[in-house]
């Protein structure tokens, strides 16, 4: 088949990124041709500000280098303007007179700066701040004249601002406003960054207009004279008083425009032959002039480009950050507030911190934070995902503290931390490594640092520090989605919730099926997707849909778990961490036999067998005639007790009794991660209630039930949820809750996660207070769980499954 | 090149992995979904993780210590990873699964 045309109009960070995420889709569909104005490859105009100041370079900056073009096949043509779309015969025209023909065309004009009908606009000198002509215009003038006057006190303006005065001119910023940076600050905050900026040395003059500019006598401009009738020396002008999106182009062409052109939730304009993405769209009446929002509609106008046509935009949440080192403010959402909303501040001008949150309806709607803005990220996910945030408010303010406190020496703010320090534990990642990986590569996820640098790709806990570090590297372009709104994976655009949604509505039971339901890209999915939708299916349709053992991870498929060197550990179940002697015996005996390496009491009270070789498992698992411990698996683990009322002169409750009645009725339990449970007979909670998925405390007059608690890369303390009478309501109301867990959390999401992320509240509406959901939710587990047998059994009885241990020799197998 | 018969293709599982005891060390046999055979060294580049033990997707397997991608054909690590592992010849006759290796005699 032929290919079709696709051409794009502009080669900017919007329309190669859609370039990019459409390769990934349909690599073949298209003939691609680029039409670009500067004669340069696509290159990240955020980091335009970092090298005026000097800490980068033009080199470091370029994010697709001719090769990139090249290697997929795209036409490139660099400074080459396009003067005219012919839509009646589908081509653009360019200035040197070449033709392109389309059958598709995105425009990916972005915008242009607003220069101020003033008199002497046009004078040399004078320039607006958008491209790397415009930067070294800046660079090289600083090196020749003395006097600079940016107009417009905005990100932008301050940012130049900023770099000029450190290539050593003298800068004054005129503005309009009566505080600058007015639409990402509130006026105190603005204040604050006024005085550190005059700290520097920058000049300030607001609330005032720039009247006209004059010249020198050659034309290049020398004076401005404001609204007050004053005047100032001034070599070079930037005009900086905002942007407008370039839509002339479009507009002359007979494309619906208003302030942009405009689009559709699928990005296309008022010709359906045209797309429009990034700064020069007009989206509901928004044209975002920040990274983040373009890139998501870069996806979604991929997605209609590769003819899939299901992703919609439905506009951003955004959030921005100045890039002037030195000096840390935050914004995002709804920071002035408005009518119904309450403010909640912490002001101390002499420290230089300031932060702001503003709260409407018991969810937190903006933030604004002037000199530490730590927090940023974790804000702003707050704000994007509309948090009840009624139980943590007295909190709020001082944020997600104590954030990754395992593995880098109980950091928490990355800004703090100098370049050598060790920022991911697991993998001896600095956070230099990470900056350069962040700007060599235009990293702008948390995924993509995973993937070139190793850190938070372990255990995760540095992965709020990564974030941090992401922000502060490129600001507001930063990727900071949470994982409800993500993709599951590379192999198709659906989210978690998405999945379990449809897995259900249609009654999907089998992995090809659901793929092919669903529309999977890949044909066998990856190591990421295949275990997740397996979880979902047979949590979802127990009984219906069949286990598939390739679509899970090794340990779940070897029952044990791997070591770094390839043997297995094995660890047998004690119920409630009670043992006899006869099952210590063979403990021993099996060590002695299968010369076990080393034999560990583990934190969950029982007996570790570590360095089984593979083959050795069945013939381990049959002498020691106990079953799984399951410590291997996403699934209940242990239930860990203290002695209780049988034997402590302390206890008020049976504990151990009421353990191993809990673990043996949720033996075999699978569930999105691993679930911890404990019993303790009395509230000096021995057996560590407080940090377990489900916590148990007896007391005198009955017990209490902690959920959500964790006590692994981060300490978590459980919540109390409920407290009752007797061992059977312990029963149905843990198994409820975790039945709850097991339908509505995502795959390896802790329960604390899940509770962090539908609250407290939601659960305890379905399992405490609506009396059939809760016995529904525990008739579920149960019916469930009847499926479930002692998997070592089935390995020991199945020859089958036994083969998946055994090696085959070479010595037996003969020369064909 | 000496074509050694290792066992029927149905004994290994579809997206499942068999390990052969090779002359320096075992060596992995993967299946994949459309009933291609790889061979490989059974160690990962990276810390030396038993790749036949991996979850297999498309022509990949993703190892089970540290997940890095390594792509059955050629046995090299995927970007940003950089590595390789050693592969050897093998294909499937008459529902045979055969691998090649230098000398019989190694295979002590």
């Amino acid at each position: 088949m032929e290919k079709l045309k696709l051409v794009m109009i502009g080669n900017g960070m919007a329309g190669v990124r859609t370039l990019e995420e459409l390769l990934k889709l349909a690599p073949d569909l298209y003939e691609i041709t680029v039409f670009g104005a500067e004669p340069h490859p696509n290159y990240n105009r955020i980091l335009l500000s970092p090298v005026l100041a000097g800490e980068q370079t033009f080199e470091e900056i370029i994010l697709n280098d001719l090769d990139w073009y090249r290697d997929n096949g795209i036409d490139l043509r660099i400074g080459c303007k396009v003067v005219d779309i012919d839509r009646q015969n589908r081509r653009v025209i360019a200035e040197d007179g070449s033709v392109a023909e389309y059958d598709r065309l995105l425009v990916a004009t972005g915008s242009t700066p607003f220069i101020l009908p003033i008199p002497g606009k046009d004078l040399q000198g004078v320039i607006g701040y958008r491209d790397i002509a415009d930067t070294e215009t800046m660079m090289e003038t600083a090196r020749t004249h003395r006097h600079a006057l940016v107009i417009g006190g905005g990100l932008l303006g301050l940012e130049a601002a900023n770099g000029l005065k450190l290539r050593g001119m003298e800068v004054t910023v005129v503005h309009l406003g009566d505080w600058l940076l007015e639409r990402q600050l509130d006026k105190t905050a603005g204040k604050l960054l006024q005085s550190a900026l005059e700290a520097r040395g920058i000049q300030f003059r607001l609330n005032t207009n720039t009247a006209a500019l004059f010249d020198d006598g050659e034309g290049r401009v020398a004076t401005a004279r404001f609204s007050d009738g004053e005047e100032i020396s001034a070599d070079l002008v930037v005009m900086a008083a905002g942007i407008r999106p370039n839509a002339e182009l479009a507009e002359r062409a007979g494309l619906a425009c208003n302030r942009g052109i405009q689009v559709d939730d699928c990005l296309q304009t008022s010709d359906p032959a045209i797309y429009a993405v990034g700064e020069c769209a007009n989206h509901r009446g928004i044209a975002y002039g920040l990274v983040a929002p373009l890139f998501e509609q870069a996806r979604v106008c991929a997605d209609h480009l590769a003819r899939l046509g299901n992703a919609r935009y439905e506009g951003s949440v955004t959030s921005t950050k100045l890039k002037v080192t030195g000096i840390d403010l935050f914004s995002a959402g709804d920071f002035m507030g408005t009518e119904g909303t309450e403010t909640i501040t912490l002001s101390d001008p002499i420290g230089g911190v300031y932060k702001k949150l503003v709260v409407k309806d018991d969810v937190l709607v903006g933030a604004c934070l002037y000199g530490d803005t730590a927090d940023g990220g974790w804000y702003f996910r707050q704000i994007r995902e509309s948090h009840n945030v009624a139980e943590i408010r007295d909190l709020l303010m001082f944020g997600e503290n104590a954030l990754g406190d395992a593995g880098h020496q109980g950091q928490d703010k990355a800004m703090a931390m100098s370049d050598e320090m060790e920022v991911c534990g697991c993998n001896g990642v600095c956070k230099g490594t990470i900056v350069k990986a962040i700007r060599e590569n235009g990293l702008l996820s948390v995924d993509e640092v995973k993937k070139h640098t190793k850190a938070a790709s372990s255990c995760g806990s540095c992965a709020g520090l990564v974030e941090q570090i992401l922000i502060n590297t490129v600001g507001g372009a930063a990727d900071v989605k949470p994982k409800s709104e993500k993709p599951v994976c590379g192999c198709t655009d659906l989210n978690h919730g998405q999945v379990r949604q449809a897995i259900r509505a249609q009654h999907l039971t089998s992995l090809g099926q659901a793929m092919q339901a669903m529309e999977w890209r890949t044909p066998d999915g990856c190591a990421t997707c295949r275990p997740a939708l397996n979880y979902y299916l047979i949590s979802t349709w127990p009984g219906e849909a069949k286990d598939d053992p390739q679509s899970r991870l090794i340990n779940e498929r070897a029952h044990a778990n791997i070591q770094k060197d390839g043997t297995y550990s094995v660890v047998p179940r004690m119920w409630g961490g009670v043992t006899n002697p006869s099952e210590l015996r063979r403990i021993a005996d099996v060590a002695d036999k299968y010369q076990i390496p080393m034999v560990k009491v583990t934190g969950g009270q029982r007996i570790d067998l570590l360095g089984v070789k593979k083959e050795d498992l069945p013939g381990v698992w049959k002498d020691l005639d106990m079953p799984s411990g399951h410590a291997y698996g996403k699934s209940i683990r242990t239930v860990k007790t203290c002695v209780g009322s049988e034997f402590c002169r302390f206890g008020t409750q049976n504990s151990t009794q009421m353990g191993i009645d809990l673990e043996h009725a949720l033996f075999g339990m699978w569930s999105p991660h691993k679930v911890k449970l404990a019993v303790s007979g009395c509230p000096r909670n021995c057996a560590e209630s407080g940090i377990k998925d489900v916590g148990i405390i007896g007391v005198d007059s009955g017990w209490e039930l902690y959920i959500g608690g964790n006590g692994g890369i981060k300490t978590e303390a459980g919540e109390f949820f409920v407290k009752v009478r007797s061992a059977e309501e312990v029963m149905e109301y843990s198994l409820a809750f975790l039945q709850l867990y097991r339908e509505e959390a995502f795959y390896l999401e802790r329960t604390v996660h899940y509770m962090h992320r539908v609250g407290l509240e939601h659960i305890k509406q379905v399992v405490l207070e609506d009396e059939a959901r809760r016995k529904e939710l525990h008739q579920r587990l149960l019916f469930a769980l009847s499926f479930e047998q002692d998997p070592w059994q089935q390995q020991i009885e199945t020859p089958a499954l036994k083969k998946e241990f055994e090696r085959i020799p070479v010595r037996e197998v003969e020369t064909a | 090149m000496n074509w050694l018969d290792i066992c029927a293709l149905e004994e290994i599982n579809v997206l499942g992995a068999r390990i052969v005891a090779g002359p320096k060390g075992d060596i992995a046999i993967f299946r994949t979904a459309g009933d291609e055979v790889f061979a490989l060294d059974d160690r990962c580049p990276h810390k030396g993780g038993p790749l036949s033990q991996g979850l297999i997707y498309g022509k990949r397997v993703a190892c089970p210590l540290h997940n890095w991608q390594i792509d059955l054909a050629s046995g090299e690590a995927l970007e940003p990873d950089v590595g390789c592992t050693h592969k050897y010849p093998v294909k499937i006759e008459d529902g045979r699964v055969l691998l090649a290796l230098k000398s019989l005699k190694d295979c002590a």
